[in-house]
């Protein structure tokens, strides 16, 4: 064998592989990263179509476009694939590509299990998308899929759905894993955990979250598998059973699952404001101490979802207070935030015209949770448009918006080019202005009454659905502008500086724009 | 936490120990949804939340504790899950009781079909709160009833109300649902045609 081929053969070894196998086989933390981001803003357009189908139906009163069981099937399917699709695996994305960075770690603790945990995840959406073709239809229940819907009426495609299910929680589970151990294991000599960036501390507590929430709904999927094949009566009456009960078990992992797709986005801005405010975060200690206070009482407050099953008074005031004393260390964060906006030397390029963004609707959205926790209210707004208004408010221009800013952020540090700011400003203002369009109309709607998940509804509520469905496609369509920005960003454009931001701070603009293929094989030294 | 650990070997062994405690962990969630279900009926039954009503003896009932003073209202309630093809009703609405005393009455339930059905009723007592006062020694909830096709059958339901009912309860609703039991192919009774049901 000659010198040069060894040297080839040793060059491959490091060096970056080519081709599809790269991506297959990948154990690098950026190429997995670049992989969950790629599959989620996928999910995000399908889930998206399936809103605008939704839309669609609901822009006049009367039943126009799908049939009604369609239109369950599509309520359901969108905030499933939104849920576990888009939502969850972005922010995953975000932490393979950043944790080790940040940390200065050369790559997760895992890296095989890494690969494995993204590539179950195709595979699970995959069999969720196949049973809109299936006989019977896709699960036409919502995503909570309560028994005995899901149960006793659900069609045959609910198995391939638990399967499904199943693949999701084990992918979630697996990178969980991986992520506490990166951030235990990994760190660089002198990052304490209190010296830890807030991404990072927000994805640490959201992994333990995940840890113990996703199991549960494996539990819940697992008996309600049992219910509908092997004889079990855990969601039905006749056999001592009780739906009711679903419903418990349900939400206590949906709850704590809410927090799973706030906490990175919290992390996310709390890196962004201050760079771009120039200034230290306020509170930092305070913000982790928040976070952390937030996933512990996420776990004790599950029942405000099902103040109208008919609980005793007991039990809506317990779950009633606490879910408002969840507003206090969120309050604590949203206070952080202004006050680290307060008299900073602000300017506004794009990641901070999403992060100022969020901090203002997300707590419309916050507030408009806190009206939801008032029991006798509740029983007004229950299954109302203010639900949908007030949850699309958090997940929308919450999470959606925490992983826009994390994008527009870390892409020039990803792919070492400047995008175009006049399309990413076109991008914000036409997201911003459609997202506010389609959902603040709901809240009026919801107030007077409109149900949610029905195709149709009374002639009143006709100018503000109208409203909504305008707003919903000016939304939908904005996205293909972030699709066109990231293509040509990847490809070429003004090279970025190695800090990229005049006021980033952190491990990761240390190294250069784009970063090698292993970063930080030495470990840096933090003082 | 301490500080990282530096050699390769150490943080092999540290990652490895780190991954058993987070799968230990999962795996005991994972369990955990399951105990949620004994844990709830365990917090409804002491709680008395739920509706769920109490059973006891013939023999722990005593006869010197009836309370001639108070007189309860006791309404009696059926109700039908689905499209369970029974005629299901009290054979009396509504009777006064005093706390203590031992009071028999039936409901009758008819199979309208041609077929055996196997139902269980499932019994819920308003207010919840007087719910955990309200005992019953025999009932036909306790066991799956079969009803032979056309079948009629008077069923009998004996209850006494513990004297230690809170004193602003005067009213208590007793309410029984028939449920097809489980097995029995929801499918098959929907097809039951409708002058049947």
């Amino acid at each position: 064998m000659s010198v040069t081929s060894h040297e080839m053969q040793h060059d491959d070894h490091h060096g970056k592989p080519y081709g599809i196998t790269r991506w297959l086989f990948t154990t690098n933390h950026k190429d997995i990263g670049t992989l969950y981001l790629w599959f989620s803003f996928l999910m995000f357009l399908i889930g998206g179509t399936m809103a605008l189908v939704i839309r669609t139906e609901l822009f006049q009163p009367g039943l126009q476009f799908v049939d009604p069981h369609f239109f369950n099937q599509m309520t359901t399917m969108h905030g499933l694939i939104m849920v576990f699709g888009a939502v969850m695996p972005a922010f995953v994305g975000l932490a393979n590509w950043q944790i080790p960075m940040m940390l200065g770690a050369q790559d997760m603790a895992f890296p095989r299990l890494n690969n494995w945990s993204f590539w179950i995840l195709p595979f699970a959406f995959l069999t969720l998308l196949s049973t809109l073709f299936m006989e019977g239809g896709a699960p036409a229940f919502g995503w909570t899929f309560y028994a005995p819907l899901s149960s006793t009426f659900g069609p045959p495609s609910t198995d391939f759905f638990i399967l499904s299910v199943h693949m999701m929680g084990i992918s979630s589970i697996l990178g969980a894993i991986n992520i506490i151990a990166t951030i235990l294991n990994l760190r660089a000599p002198g990052m304490t955990l209190m010296k830890m960036p807030l991404f990072v501390w927000s994805w640490f507590i959201t992994a333990f979250l995940l840890i113990a929430a996703m199991p549960v709904l494996a539990g819940a999927v697992t008996m309600l598998l049992t219910d509908r094949h092997f004889g079990t009566s855990f969601f039905d009456a006749a056999g001592g059973g009780d739906p009711v009960m679903f419903q418990h078990v349900f939400w206590f992992f949906g709850h704590p699952e809410v927090y799973i797709m706030i906490l990175p986005a919290f992390g996310i801005v709390s890196e962004i404001i201050p760079a771009f405010a120039r200034k230290k975060i306020f509170g930092r200690t305070s913000m982790i101490i928040a976070i952390a206070s937030i996933a512990g009482l996420s776990f004790i407050v599950w029942a405000h979802h099902m103040f109208a099953v008919g609980m005793p008074v007991a039990g809506e005031l317990f779950f009633m207070y606490t879910t408002m004393l969840i507003a206090i260390p969120t309050g604590v964060k949203v206070f952080n935030w202004v006050s680290t906006i307060w008299r900073g030397s602000l300017t506004f390029e794009p990641p901070m015209l999403f992060a100022l963004a969020f901090v203002v609707l997300f707590t419309i959205g916050g507030f408009s949770g806190l009206m939801l926790a008032i029991v006798p209210a509740d029983f007004q707004y229950h299954d109302t448009y203010f639900v949908v208004a007030h949850f699309h408010y958090v997940l929308v221009p919450g999470a959606v918006f925490g992983i826009m800013s994390g994008v527009y952020y870390w892409l020039p540090k990803w792919t070492g080019n400047m995008y175009s700011m006049k399309l990413a400003n076109w991008h914000f203002w036409l997201s911003v202005i459609g997202v506010n369009l389609t959902f603040f109309p709901m809240h009026f709607t919801g107030l007077a009454g409109m149900p949610r998940r029905i195709p149709d509804y009374a002639l009143q509520f006709a100018d503000f659905n109208m409203l909504s469905s305008i707003g919903a496609f000016m939304f939908g369509f904005s996205q293909l502008l972030f699709l066109v920005l990231l293509v040509r960003t990847i490809r070429g454009g003004a090279k970025a500086t190695d800090t990229v931001w005049e006021g980033a701070h952190g491990l990761e603009w240390t190294i250069s724009s784009p970063p090698p293929y292993h970063s930080f094989t030495t470990p840096p030294q933090v003082k | 936490m301490s500080e990282a650990p530096k050699d390769s070997q150490h943080l092999r062994v540290a990652n490895r120990r780190l991954a058993t405690r987070l799968t230990l962990a999962t795996v005991a969630m994972f369990a955990f949804g399951f105990a949620l279900v004994p844990l709830y009926d365990v917090f409804c039954d002491i709680t008395g939340l739920n509706g769920k009503t109490g059973r006891i003896e013939t023999s722990e009932v005593r006869a010197d504790r009836v309370d001639t003073s108070r007189i309860i209202n006791v309404e009696f309630v059926a109700n039908l899950n689905g499209d369970l093809p029974f005629r299901f009703e009290p054979g009396i609405h509504k009777i006064q009781v005093h706390p203590g005393e031992t009071r028999r009455i039936h409901y009758v339930a008819e199979n309208l079909t041609d077929q055996t059905i196997v139902a269980q009723a499932v019994p819920s007592v308003a207010p919840t709160v007087a719910s955990r006062y309200f005992n019953k020694t025999e009932c036909f909830c306790f066991s799956q009833q079969t009803l032979a096709a056309g079948e009629r059958r008077e069923m009998p339901a004996v209850f006494v109300i513990d004297p230690d009912l809170p004193a602003g309860v005067t009213t208590m609703t007793l309410s029984y649902t028939f449920f097809a039991a489980p097995g029995s192919d929801p499918v098959a009774l929907a097809a039951i045609p409708d002058n049947h049901r």
